[in-house]
């Protein structure tokens, strides 16, 4: 008992300092879960629309957006009374966003309709919508604000949009439906995971062109298991993880030399992931076990996973 | 025989009791040292399993979350603490192997001619064995930990005397069964009749659950298995928890398997009085 009560005081004293809350969406139950990241558990589940995805905060940490794909519309939801306060006009199926560093506009990706949407938060009105390519999916802003960049799942491409003129710049081909496009923390390189190519491209955001092209291998896995989606990096750029889909892992790669360093095992099919603000936890959302998996970043291992709603597909981490 | 018990119950402190066990306890170390190729066989042999059959079965796991563990493990981080248990199993296997052999040679006839009272010398014998059986434990969880199956660093602590319990456990029934055997050859026996059970026929390879799935009959042999449970205890040890279950199970069954050796042994009404002694 007195061993029990040890293990429970190991479990929870590191965290007690964090008082983190995770919001997770939860793609086929039309929900948001609230993780308590103090507790390790969901403490609360919210109804949202249909099909919520893409999740982001407001630059303030007041507001969460949600992107309600199959009711078309983004939602905006308190975080302090986590009622849902209002929509902003997202044009068909948003899937997923990016907020501008400045925390306004948001640059929204239509998945039907190969626009993308760019809306004025405060006034929540379209400010223009641009084309991009066909099935536009991942999205990212510069951290100097002038590159917004997009991909698109049938083009096979990475677009870039010039922040002031909102015309597509540049398009960069990669592999097989590319999902999710990060920027390093210095603007130095965007990267871009290609689900089916089951590669990260590495690209020079100046020039353009891909510098460098990530593959991975899992013992025992197939290569069509492999499926890249979610990338995030330290707040260093020492270290990026990605996440491996149906392989169930996410690769830690050395930014230096672009070898993936350690595979770390979390739920099935996972998808996206959020540091915490003081970069001790990464999440992961894993579509297909229902739960989220928190790894302790300076150790490199996965220390829980937590159960919360169906399929989830985005998280978001705010401080209290 | 009935002499010498006698003048044990009457007469000794506990500084010749503690001599008797460093008799006891130094032989067994001895014969431990002597025998590198037990330690390495011993230490080879759930190797082997995790190298290779681990390796094999990584798949069938990561599908469902399982307590002691807080998120998904690779299969060779859930069968360690069957493999440790796997290591005391035949660790008390090997320890009655060798009381046959010390029946079969003549040298238990010097243990049993102590003046000691005949179960201290074989709880002495146990508590020997057991403590051989925890040191190829740590050399074998630091070559797992080489292989990236790291528990957390007070697990290694505390599983310490869960190791305790089970290697008791494990040794005893070993002792219970060397009372029944007569003759060395007849160690293959029990190879087949209890480790391979034992060992397939647990929680150590599979989690019940999956056993559940698969055959409810199988399920039910494991859930009546007592090494089940030595491994369960070993697992929730090794992740700084008890489970109350496994623990109940272990003293329990190491009491009964104690005992049954104890009175196996004894010369008035034990096995080896039907037998025609222990001389050998």
């Amino acid at each position: 008992m007195k061993w029990a009560a040890f293990g429970l005081w190991l479990a929870v004293a590191p965290v007690t300092a964090l008082a983190y809350t995770a919001y997770v969406t939860n793609e086929r139950d039309n929900t948001i879960s609230v993780v308590d990241l103090d507790q390790m558990k969901t403490v609360k589940t919210l109804p949202v629309g249909q099909r919520p995805r893409g999740i982001t905060m407001t630059k303030d940490g007041s507001q969460i957006l949600v992107c309600a794909s199959d009711d078309d519309t983004i939602q905006i939801i308190d975080a302090a009374t986590l009622r849902i306060v209002g929509d902003l006009p997202s044009g068909p199926d948003p899937e997923t966003f990016a907020l501008h560093v400045s925390g306004n506009p948001l640059y929204v990706s239509n998945e039907d309709d190969n626009m993308i949407t760019v809306i004025d938060i405060p006034t929540r009105k379209v400010l223009a919508q641009v084309p991009t390519g066909v099935e536009p999916e991942g999205m990212a802003v510069s951290p100097d604000g002038q590159t917004i960049v997009n991909t698109s799942e049938t083009t096979n491409m990475a677009h870039f949009l010039d922040y002031r003129t909102r015309k597509l710049a540049a398009a960069v081909l990669v592999d097989a439906r590319p999902r999710v496009a990060v920027f390093k923390h210095d603007g130095s390189e965007v990267w871009v995971s290609s689900e089916l190519g089951g590669t990260v491209s590495v690209i020079d955001p100046v020039k353009h062109v891909v510098t460098h092209k990530i593959a991975f291998q899992v013992q025992g896995l197939r290569a069509e298991a492999i499926q890249p989606v979610g990338i995030r990096f330290t707040a260093d750029d020492s270290t990026a993880f990605v996440a491996l889909g149906p392989a169930n892992r996410i690769a830690v790669i050395d930014t230096d030399t672009y070898k993936v360093k350690k595979l770390l095992l979390v739920g099935q099919r996972v998808w996206q992931m959020a540091f915490t603000p003081d970069q001790k936890y990464l999440l992961t959302t894993n579509g297909l076990s229902n739960d989220i998996s928190v790894i302790d970043v300076a150790n490199l291992d996965v220390v829980k996973s937590i159960q919360v709603g169906r399929l989830p597909w985005g998280v978001v981490v705010s401080p209290k | 025989m009935s002499v010498p018990q006698a003048i044990g119950r009457d007469g000794f402190g506990p500084l010749q009791y503690l001599i008797c066990l460093r008799g006891i306890a130094w032989r067994e170390a001895l014969r431990f040292v002597h025998q590198r190729e037990r330690f390495i066989s011993a230490l080879v042999r759930p190797l082997v399993w995790l190298f290779i059959f681990a390796a094999g079965f990584r798949q069938i796991l990561g599908v469902s979350i399982i307590p002691p563990y807080q998120t998904y493990v690779l299969y060779e981080v859930y069968v360690t603490p069957g493999l440790i248990a796997m290591i005391q199993l035949f660790n008390g296997m090997q320890s009655s192997l060798s009381m046959v052999y010390d029946r079969e040679m003549g040298n238990m006839r010097m243990l049993l001619v102590s003046p000691f009272p005949r179960w201290y010398l074989l709880t002495s014998k146990l508590l020997a064995s057991t403590v051989v059986s925890i040191l190829q434990v740590y050399a074998y969880l630091f070559i797992a930990w080489l292989w990236g199956i790291e528990p957390p660093l007070w697990g290694y602590v505390s599983v310490l005397p869960a190791l305790a319990l089970s290697g008791m456990m494990l040794g005893s029934l070993g002792m219970l069964l060397s009372s029944a055997i007569r003759q060395l050859e007849n160690f293959a026996g029990v190879m087949n009749f209890v480790i391979f059970p034992m060992f397939f026929a647990s929680s150590a390879l599979y989690p019940l659950w999956l056993v559940q799935q698969s055959s409810p009959v199988v399920y039910t042999i494991c859930w009546l298995n007592p090494f089940t449970y030595a491994v369960e205890l070993i697992r929730f040890a090794l992740y700084i928890e008890i489970d109350r279950l496994s623990l109940a199970v272990v003293v329990v069954m190491t009491t009964v398997f104690t005992t049954g050796a104890i009175i196996a042994y004894d010369p008035a009404r034990g096995l080896i009085a039907r037998r025609g002694g222990g001389g050998g």
